[in-house]
């Protein structure tokens, strides 16, 4: 008997039309819980380091979180697997909304695609029936029309739908994939799927998810919802509202945008805006929030309205949910009008929000300085507004110049040279990352910029405050029903740390610290991904319902896997390391993990290196960022020991090696 | 004739569908109470309580499962409400042969929302952090006459007879008073 999930994966060859059903290993869920984690070694078992984003032996896996479809408030996450064209290393990128529940009352823990399917086709999983049906009809079509068109012709209002628009079909390489206020967005997954002609697969499912121990489970589920009532009528003080409760950052709900407009980085990251929150902008964006929000509206089983349907003049109605408010807006130096017009035509083409918006900054920008020329882009409009909805139509078309800046910065700066790199200014690991420009280095965001391999900070960060509160009883206040810390040595580092002076940054909180805080944010994402669990509701937010005391429970009680906090953390790290080992399989090394120069004004080159060495020999890993054959053996990964030896990545004696170069550095 | 009052308990939920967020937590934790063992398993499927939902347009019903009915409607209207057009089902407890909403998904048989008799409140109540469901307790002075309770009775006998014929029921009825 399996609990909480299903046991079955659907495979899907898309070159053939052939459907299997798979039953999966119960062992696997012990070892890599499920999510995430069962994806990754699906993806090392099964797609080698030559495969490239658009073979057809990559694969594309859309899996429900372990414990999605059961009564865990916010557990509604699909975790999207596959190798990224624009990094070529493993993209995960995560949706809330509906589907990933439906695919498992459907009786499916995942959905595995292969292959290419020669005709543009969607995919309808209605329980144990399975078609692949043509798309021809839905060529072109926006994502969320998609979804609505083929609910129609299915005659099934309650069937969840996951689509791509035009930026998918074309291979974009931040191409999103769209469901109603959801998408997975981050590593081009969308343009994977328009690879393999798959428009969108549709599912509906009426079957039932078990629990292993219901009264107990209950139990555990009440007390969160308990918490989460509480924690909402005691926002935290002292922070930025977004921070200040739980949730995906509550931008539909939020109107001082004081912060980000003054803090991230206009146009292509480059403008900071001091004192550009006045009143007059404040009351004009209100209204045109106000006027453009119909409703505030929630993913499945939860209850935190981190989204918005929007409707503005002139525009089909939409929903949103986060910074893509800001995003277009602000890369274009615009207003909040501009931006949510131009987020509706995004969101139907189906592109990433945090990418989209740069990618166009950044052509405006080289057009500005001469590099791109009338003669690259003929017909481009001088009109600031319109230039940005011309480049979104070219580049999601792959006309002209947005053939070249349909791959992204990165690419599309290399492609065209005369300078352009230096315009490249805000990638990692080849991918655009949030507008922030800032002064002086923080060696905890340092590591998580350089190691992280979620691509996007907000999916690294939380937990630990982003800064120290400016008065020692602030903090000591603060940690007072801190009970998530998973040591209590976590209240003292926060206790003990300072705005200004000795004990503060750069240099502390120290590199010891500065790893422990890192690993503990990072942990806590990576359970989140294998649960299904939104990060608004456990690893983003200060002081969230879910934590590493209670999941071991509702782990042990839902899916009936005994857990305790120190077997978390080790199939965490297993799988977390299997993630790496994609990686580094495919060329990821040292050289890859840093951020933008000019990230910060005020840079510590020694600090730098002693933060990434410390960290790397914390987390097991050499210097170059490979985990060791030890790390590995240790987490039952000798598999993957064995393949990095085979390949040369790793020697029989790497052991000794890495300790004598470190001796060498001392 | 006993004409003598009695006061009884009704139970209302007041349904406040534009508080409703349309997160259908109302719906698992209704097929979970019902489960067998209780929430043992969940599927929304079996829940009887659907939220309507028709997110671009607007439209969240949370509405409870009522009676059954054989045939469905002979028309279907649509209401306009504040601009948004509703099918009239979106507001009707039936399940009926229309739709699958309020039916067991492997029987097909009829679903009703009994509040969660004995708990202390509705557990959709207790979920809807939204408060778009929210239990009121009022008390309504009924008669409590005889005849009415006949009416009953014989409105019942009149279908059993219209389906089955008079004789077989005072065959069954025969049989019954046998056994006794």
């Amino acid at each position: 008997m399996r609990y909480a999930e299903t046991g079955f994966n659907l495979e899907i060859d898309l070159t053939r039309g052939n459907i299997e059903r798979v039953a999966t290993d119960r062992r696997d869920t012990e070892l890599y819980l499920g999510g995430l984690g069962t994806n990754a070694k699906i993806l090392w078992d099964r797609v080698p380091p030559e495969v490239e984003a658009f073979s057809p032996d990559n694969l594309l896996i859309f899996a429900a979180g372990l414990l999605c479809g059961t009564p865990a408030t916010g557990c509604n996450r699909t975790i999207v697997s596959t190798i990224s064209p624009q990094t070529n290393l493993m993209a995960f990128s995560m949706m809330g909304g509906f589907w990933a529940p439906e695919l498992k009352y459907a009786g499916w823990d995942k959905v595995i695609l292969r292959g290419k399917s020669p005709d543009l086709v969607y995919i309808w999983i209605h329980n144990d029936k399975v078609e692949i049906r043509d798309a021809s009809h839905l060529q072109g079509k926006g994502a969320l029309e998609t979804a609505e068109i083929i609910k129609q012709e299915l005659n099934e209002p309650k069937a969840q739908v996951a689509a791509i628009g035009l930026a998918g079909e074309n291979r974009v390489f931040f191409a999103s994939i769209e469901q109603g206020r959801a998408s997975a967005s981050r590593g081009g997954i969308g343009a994977v799927m328009g690879d393999k002609g798959v428009k969108a697969i549709a599912v509906r499912g009426t079957n039932d998810i078990q629990v292993a121990r219901p009264e107990e489970y209950l139990q555990l589920c009440m007390e969160v919802l308990d918490y989460i009532k509480w924690r909402e009528e005691h926002p935290i003080p002292g922070v930025m509202p977004i921070l200040a409760r739980l949730g995906s950052p509550q931008e539909m709900a939020v109107h001082d945008e004081k912060w980000h407009t003054e803090n991230f980085s206009w146009g292509n990251s480059r403008v900071r805006r001091k004192g550009f929150w006045t009143e007059e902008v404040a009351k004009q964006w209100e209204e045109t929030l106000e006027g453009a929000r119909k409703r505030l509206i929630s993913c499945f089983n939860c209850h935190l309205k981190c989204g918005a349907t929007l409707s503005l003049p002139g525009v089909p109605t939409y929903m949103m949910k986060c910074f893509t408010k800001l995003t277009y807006t602000m890369a274009a130096m615009s207003d909040l009008e501009f931006g949510l017009k131009i987020a509706q035509r995004a969101t139907e083409y189906g592109v990433d929000g945090y990418s989209a918006p740069q990618v166009m900054a950044f052509a405006v920008e080289l057009y500005e300085n001469g590099i791109l020329t009338d003669e690259d882009m003929p017909g481009f409009p001088s009109d600031n507004e319109e230039r940005f909805y011309w480049l979104l139509d070219k580049i999601v078309r792959r006309e002209g110049i947005g053939d070249v800046l349909a791959d992204g910065t990165y690419w599309a700066a290399r492609k065209i040279g005369r300078g352009a790199e230096e315009y490249d200014h805000n990638t990692i690991k080849k991918h655009e990352q949030l507008p922030l420009k800032l002064s002086m280095l923080n060696p905890i965001y340092f590591l998580m910029y350089s190691t992280g391999e979620k691509i996007n900070i907000t999916q690294i960060e939380g937990q630990f405050p982003q800064a120290p509160f400016p008065k020692r009883e602030q903090r000591e206040e603060f940690v007072k029903d801190w009970f998530q810390v998973p040591d209590e040595k976590f209240k003292q580092y926060f206790v003990d740390w300072e705005l200004r002076g000795e004990n503060s940054i750069p240099f502390y909180p120290t590199v010891e610290m500065t790893c422990d805080i890192v690993d503990w944010q990072e942990k806590m994402h990576y359970i989140d991904d294998a649960l299904g669990m939104c990060a608004g509701l456990s690893s983003f937010p200060l002081k969230p319902p879910y934590h590493i005391h209670n999941y071991p429970k509702f782990i042990s009680a839902g899916a009936g896997i005994d857990m305790d906090e120190e077997k978390l953390s080790q199939a965490a790290k297993r799988y977390r390391t299997l993630v790496r080992a994609i990686n580094i399989r495919r060329g990821m090394r040292r050289k890859d993990e840093k951020p933008p120069e000019n990230h910060w004004k005020k840079r510590f080159p020694e600090l730098e290196k002693k933060l990434l060495d410390t960290y790397y020999q914390y987390k097991g890993w050499n210097q170059e960022g490979i985990p060791t054959k030890k790390t590995l053996d240790e987490l039952g990964l000798d598999f993957v020991s064995r393949d990095f030896i085979e390949r040369g990545i790793l020697k029989e004696d790497e052991e000794a090696v890495a300790e004598t170069a470190a001796a060498e550095q001392e | 004739m006993n004409a003598e009052t009695k006061k009884r308990t009704i139970k209302t939920i007041v349904i406040d569908a534009d508080k409703c967020d349309g997160c259908r937590a109302c719906e698992v934790i209704c097929s979970a109470y019902h489960a067998d063992p209780k929430f043992g398993s969940n599927n929304p499927a079996r829940a009887r309580i659907r939220v309507i939902r028709d997110p671009l347009k607007d439209v969240y019903i949370p509405v409870y499962a009522g009676e059954h009915t054989v045939a469905e409607c002979a028309g279907r209207d649509k209401y306009i409400i504040d601009g948004k057009e509703y099918d009239e089902c979106a507001f009707c407890r039936a399940s009926c042969p229309s739709r699958e909403d309020f039916k067991e998904p492997d029987s097909g048989l009829p679903l009703k929302c009994d509040m969660c008799e004995g708990e202390e409140e509705p557990w959709c109540v207790k979920v809807c952090l939204a408060e778009a469901l929210v239990v009121m307790e009022r008390e309504e002075e009924t008669a409590e006459e005889e005849t009415e309770e006949l009416e009953d009775l014989e409105v019942g006998l009149e279908s059993l007879a219209s389906k089955y014929g008079k004789d077989k029921i005072l065959e069954a009825l025969a049989r019954m008073t046998k056994e006794d």
